[in-house]
């Protein structure tokens, strides 16, 4: 699963030659081999290092704070979601939700890897999501929504219908 | 900035070295471990940082690395890395180990948890040269690493002395300074014992190895775990076997209440004839009602389950005019098309009637006659526009003038479409009759008015009584206090037209009543048609509990303005003990609209080849229960396909070939094991779930305890593999066998569960399996008993698949038919041509025009279109874009006369681009 969404979010930050991953451990862990030095582990880490070598470290924010900002939401990912019991999946929903309240993107007003990289891992929750629930997670899905229509996010996942306005309203009487 | 920190809480050590190693200026907040910094996160966490920009950064190890940032050092890939680990691998294990070694005392316990992380650090320590973990220098790694290990080395124990790499680096960071005070600071010196009170708040960490986490299995619910009381029970009940073997005692009409029975009057709010239901009023009402009437009938209820068509108003008036006909042709026309939609449908009335009856004008004169003796009806004069030339008082959409409000031209009588403003028709400029185009007079005109102030006391008293005793939806209570707290006004309840039932009244003529006054009496007549007998249903508050089902734009009818009458008719009227509304639900992502054919309609459901069943399921599987919901063709066939299809479906029909291949078609021996039990457990405490949930009308929620039962039941199938065992030795196929028998027995529990909401699959199921009749009706009896139903030996019949599946292509033609398509898919230059001419004139119609056709030549438009796209996309050679984009054109053209349109204008428009 995350070597798709790895080869996915290099296709995103435009770099030419895939590289090759393989993993480790019971959990999967992604590693990337690399010809000048140590192979690097963990799929935020591989994240980061894919950006930087895309010529895109605005991806990881442009100032101290939004790296920051950015490194804790990879952080979630591999923790909080990655790692998610089966009945805390609706609380960490309920929280992205209310988080992403006045947010465009994770880190603020600027698209970050860590909104690819969030949306990769939330998709099969949300792909299973009733109409109801999208609807109580609002913002989740607005957010979701807009990152899976942005350029080059996609790829190997199917897209999730959002619905938006009512129809049917009233009777006659 | 500001830190908040607690004492105590191991996470705090990492963060306050790292800020005094750095030297960075920042306040410190000691709060309590419960202190909800962060407002967004539902648990409190800390430490937390508050960023000068106002955001929060709730991860320790982004805060040492923020720390370390602005101190002057950016972090290298090497650095992250080991964050990473520490998050990921390091930290759940850590937490485990410290509630064992803290709260529990198992330092064995701790230590073994520890190997596995500790080994891995010594590996990597002793292969390097440098002082630190990534260089010579200490980093943001160094800290964040040793901050974690410390309360754990702080025991002397869990520091094997083989780990020397590890040891000498932990002695080397510890040593700093500010390292030394961080953790001062939190421990106070107390040692482990001082992160005992942080501990004891967290919830218990396991460490998960064989439990997959969520992702894996894509499960929905949290699982109801089972204690062993449960499990034993839970055998005891089901080995009882059927005991009972009554079966459901035949509906014998007229069905009239019963001393010592539970008897429930169920109506379903009436549908409005002068058109089609759409999909919104069919799960809003009948289909609702259908599920809990079914169910009811299941329980052992006496149930009365009554609907009819709302034939009388101005709508009906209007409707005749339109298509040439009378009001009473219309109403029996759509009369006919409802009763057969319902039918297909399968909603089971047991009276299906109409209010144009003698028995409604008895009923409503009746009651009039009551609330005017009783004084509660009172008279005003009202002033109307009349068109001398038509020869009557025109109703609201009767008329159309200029808005006082805005100048729109077009605005209706009773609102302006433009800004959207509610008018009194008697303030619209330059008002036209609809119907010649005259213009209208104003005339005053005398009406009775419904004294509701005068019977609020009543009302208020019986409200407190029926709230606080039945089950009234949260819309239906919020939007009947709403109404109580603005206040009630006096209600007209006369009209000047012809198609309603008459007012008695000689002052009052030549006047019909209102329809929101007559309309409820509906219930009565309709009960009346059924019944002479209707008065021991209607009259008889004490013996029957009443249930209504409808859309939430009804409740103030149901909940204030018909119970006002009947109070006031004082008559010993039964009033709504239960009132169920739904939300609205929507349709896809482009409006509804019945002049654009956008939307499904009860008579299309039919056409689309999709079973009435799945239909049911995929409109009861998203009814609006709390909140409004869409319908989506996408969803649709996503959950046919993976709830029904792979889901249930799959579990009954393996369950019944098992049998079949396997058994000779016997259900054979079994002898319960431990996992049969849970099974049986889970299975039960499902079915006691959804009795719970539809005594309390929640349908939706209680839909999803069968497909938990499905869920486990091909979860024990996967994990038992019958199909394995049953090519093994002796006891390998006995247990085949008792997976087998259990199974089949959990496919006959979902037979009777699946009634109310799937009848002919439900049906089919038992004739499948040769169910015995009264397994449903003793299963979902009291609390609901799970019990063998099919006991060894029972011979089932032929078992065959249950649901197909719906394709994309299907689904999505059917998308586009029903005008749910997305028109902003396209590409501009394509869409010119064939969207911007469409004339907003419906009547407009051409002859030649051909539906059928028009349907065939839509897709093959589309067809092409997508060709043509591609073939740009591809930069495909100039002639064959040219020559396929002209086959489009024409095929567009062809398509704009089998509508009936007039192609010329779209070409050219297209063309002038």
């Amino acid at each position: 699963m995350a070597l798709r969404e790895l080869s996915s979010l290099e296709k995103f930050l435009g770099l030419k030659k895939p590289h090759k991953y393989s993993t480790q451990g019971v959990k999967k862990v992604p590693l990337l081999q690399s010809n000048n030095g140590p192979a690097l582990v963990g799929l935020a880490t591989i994240a980061s290092h894919l950006a930087k070598e895309a010529k895109k470290p605005e991806l990881l924010g442009t100032t101290p704070e939004q790296r920051a900002v950015v490194q804790q939401w990879l952080e979630f990912r591999v923790t909080r979601i990655d790692e998610c019991p089966r009945e805390e999946i609706r609380t960490v929903l309920k929280d992205l939700n209310q988080y992403l309240e006045d947010k465009v993107y994770l880190a603020g007003n600027s698209l970050s890897i860590a909104d690819p990289l969030l949306y990769y891992a939330i998709h099969h929750i949300v792909v299973d999501l009733a109409v109801q629930e999208k609807e109580r997670y609002m913002n989740l899905t607005r957010w979701f929504d807009h990152i899976q229509h942005y350029p080059g996010v996609r790829h190997h996942l199917a897209p999730v219908v959002v619905l938006r306005n009512r129809v049917y309203t009233s009777c006659h009487h | 900035m500001k830190l908040f920190v607690s004492e105590g809480n191991p996470h705090c050590i990492k963060v306050l070295a790292v800020l005094e190693l750095t030297g960075v200026k920042c306040d410190i907040e000691n709060v309590n471990h419960e202190e909800k910094v962060v407002p967004f996160l539902s648990r409190p966490v800390l430490p937390v940082l508050l960023l000068p920009s106002g955001q929060h950064l709730f991860s320790s190890n982004a805060i040492c690395q923020y720390f370390f940032e602005i101190g002057g050092k950016a972090p290298a890939d090497a650095s992250t890395q080991w964050l990473e680990w520490e998050a990921t691998e390091l930290q759940p294990i850590l937490g485990h180990a410290l509630q064992m070694l803290v709260l529990q005392g198992k330092s064995a316990e701790a230590a073994k948890a520890l190997e596995d992380p500790m080994n891995f650090l010594e590996q990597n320590l002793s292969k390097r040269t440098s002082s630190f973990l990534t260089s010579d220098t200490v980093a943001v790694e160094d800290i964040v690493l040793w901050a974690a290990l410390f309360p754990l080395y702080l025991e002397p124990s869990l520091r094997p002395a083989e780990l020397t790499s590890v040891f000498t680096w932990f002695e080397r960071v510890g040593a700093l300074p500010a390292c030394q005070s961080a953790a001062q600071r939190v421990l106070q010196g107390r040692g482990q014992a001082a992160l005992k009170g942080f501990l004891q708040k967290q919830p218990v960490i396991t460490l998960r190895r064989d439990t997959p986490p969520c992702n894996q299995t894509g499960a929905e619910e949290a699982e109801h775990l089972m204690t062993e009381e449960e499990l034993q029970s839970a055998a005891r009940t089901w080995s009882l076997g059927l005991t009972d073997f009554q079966t459901q005692p035949e509906r014998q009409h007229p069905i009239l209440p019963q001393e010592g029975k539970r008897n429930v009057l169920v109506t379903s709010a009436l549908p409005y004839v002068n058109n089609v239901p759409h999909l919104g009023n069919i799960i809003g009402c009948v289909l609702s009602a259908d599920v809990f009437a079914r169910y009811g009938r299941l329980r052992g209820w006496n149930l009365l389950f009554i609907c009819g068509t709302d034939e009388y108003g101005t709508a009906t008036e209007n409707k005749a005019r339109e298509e040439g006909l009378t009001p009473q042709e219309i109403c029996n026309k759509y009369h006919a098309i409802h009763s057969s939609i319902y039918k297909w449908f399968q909603i089971d009335f047991d009276f299906f009637g109409r209010t144009t009856t003698p028995r409604q004008t008895e009923i409503a004169q009746d009651i009039f006659w009551r609330l005017h003796d009783r004084g509660f009806l009172i008279e005003d004069t009202v002033e109307q526009l009349r068109c001398e030339n038509c020869q009557c008082f025109l109703a609201d959409r009767f008329v159309e003038g200029m808005c006082p409000h805005c100048q729109y031209p077009e605005a209706r009588g009773d609102q302006c479409d433009k800004c959207g403003r509610l008018i009194n028709a008697v303030e619209l400029k330059a008002p036209q009759c609809k119907v010649c185009g005259l213009t209208p007079v104003v005339r005053s005109s005398k009406h009775l008015f419904l004294d509701l102030p005068k019977l609020e006391p009543d009302l208020e008293q019986w409200l407190d009584r029926s709230l606080s005793t039945g089950d009234w939806t949260t819309n239906a209570r919020h939007i009947t206090r709403s109404w109580l707290r603005d206040g009630l006004k006096p209600r007209c309840i006369t009209r000047d037209l012809q198609w309603g039932t008459p007012v008695p009244h000689p002052d009052f003529s030549s006047k019909v009543f209102y329809v929101w006054f007559d309309a409820p009496i509906g219930y009565l007549s309709i009960t009346a048609n059924y019944t002479d007998q209707w008065e021991k249903w209607w009259k008889n508050p004490q013996q029957v509990e009443l249930y209504n089902f409808m859309a939430k734009d009804n409740v103030p009818f149901h909940s204030v303005v018909f119970p006002c009458s009947l109070l006031g008719a004082q008559d010993n009227y039964t009033l709504v003990n239960n009132l169920v509304a739904t939300e609205y639900l929507n349709y896809e992502d482009t409006k509804f609209s019945k002049s654009r054919g956008v939307g499904v309609f009860g008579d299309m459901a039919q056409d689309t080849g999709i079973p009435s069943d799945v239909w049911r399921f995929y409109l009861l599987y998203l009814r609006p229960e709390g909140q409004d919901s869409a319908f989506s063709w996408a969803d649709m066939a996503l959950k046919n396909n993976s709830e029904l299809l792979n889901n249930l479906g799959n579990f009954i029909n393996r369950a019944g070939m098992f049998v079949s291949k396997f058994f000779g078609g016997c259900v054979p021996e079994m002898e319960l094991q431990a996992e049969d039990k849970r099974l049986l457990a889970q299975v039960g405490w499902e079915l006691r779930q959804y009795i719970q949930l539809l005594d309390k009308v929640r349908i939706r929620e209680a839909l999803k305890c069968i497909l938990n039962i499905s869920r486990h039941g091909n979860q024990y199938i996967q994990v038992n593999e019958p199909w394995k065992n049953i090519k093994g030795g002796a006891p390998e196929r006995q247990r085949a066998g008792t997976v087998t028998g259990v199974s089949v027995n959990v496919a006959c529990l979902l037979s009777a569960m699946l009634e109310p909401y799937m009848p002919t699959v439900s049906q089919t199921i038992r004739e499948q399996l040769r169910a015995p009749e009264s397994c449903a009706h003793a299963m979902l009896r009291g609390e609901g008993i799970f019990v063998r139903s099919l006991p060894s030996g029972h011979r089932i019949g032929t078992v065959s698949p249950l649901f197909q599946k719906l394709e994309t292509d299907q689904i999505e033609a059917l998308r586009k038919r029903f005008g749910g398509q997305q028109p902003k898919t396209e590409k501009p230059q394509d869409v010119a041509s064939t969207k911007a001419c469409v004339p907003e004139a419906p009547a407009a119609r051409a002859v030649g025009a051909d539906p059928e056709k028009a349907k065939q030549l839509e897709a093959a438009v589309a067809e092409q279109g997508e060709k043509v796209r591609t073939l740009k996309a591809q930069k495909a050679e100039k002639p064959v874009v040219i020559a396929e984009v002209s086959k489009l054109l024409e095929l567009k053209k062809q398509l704009a006369l089998a509508e009936g349109r007039d192609p010329e204008p779209a070409t050219q428009k297209g063309k002038r681009k």
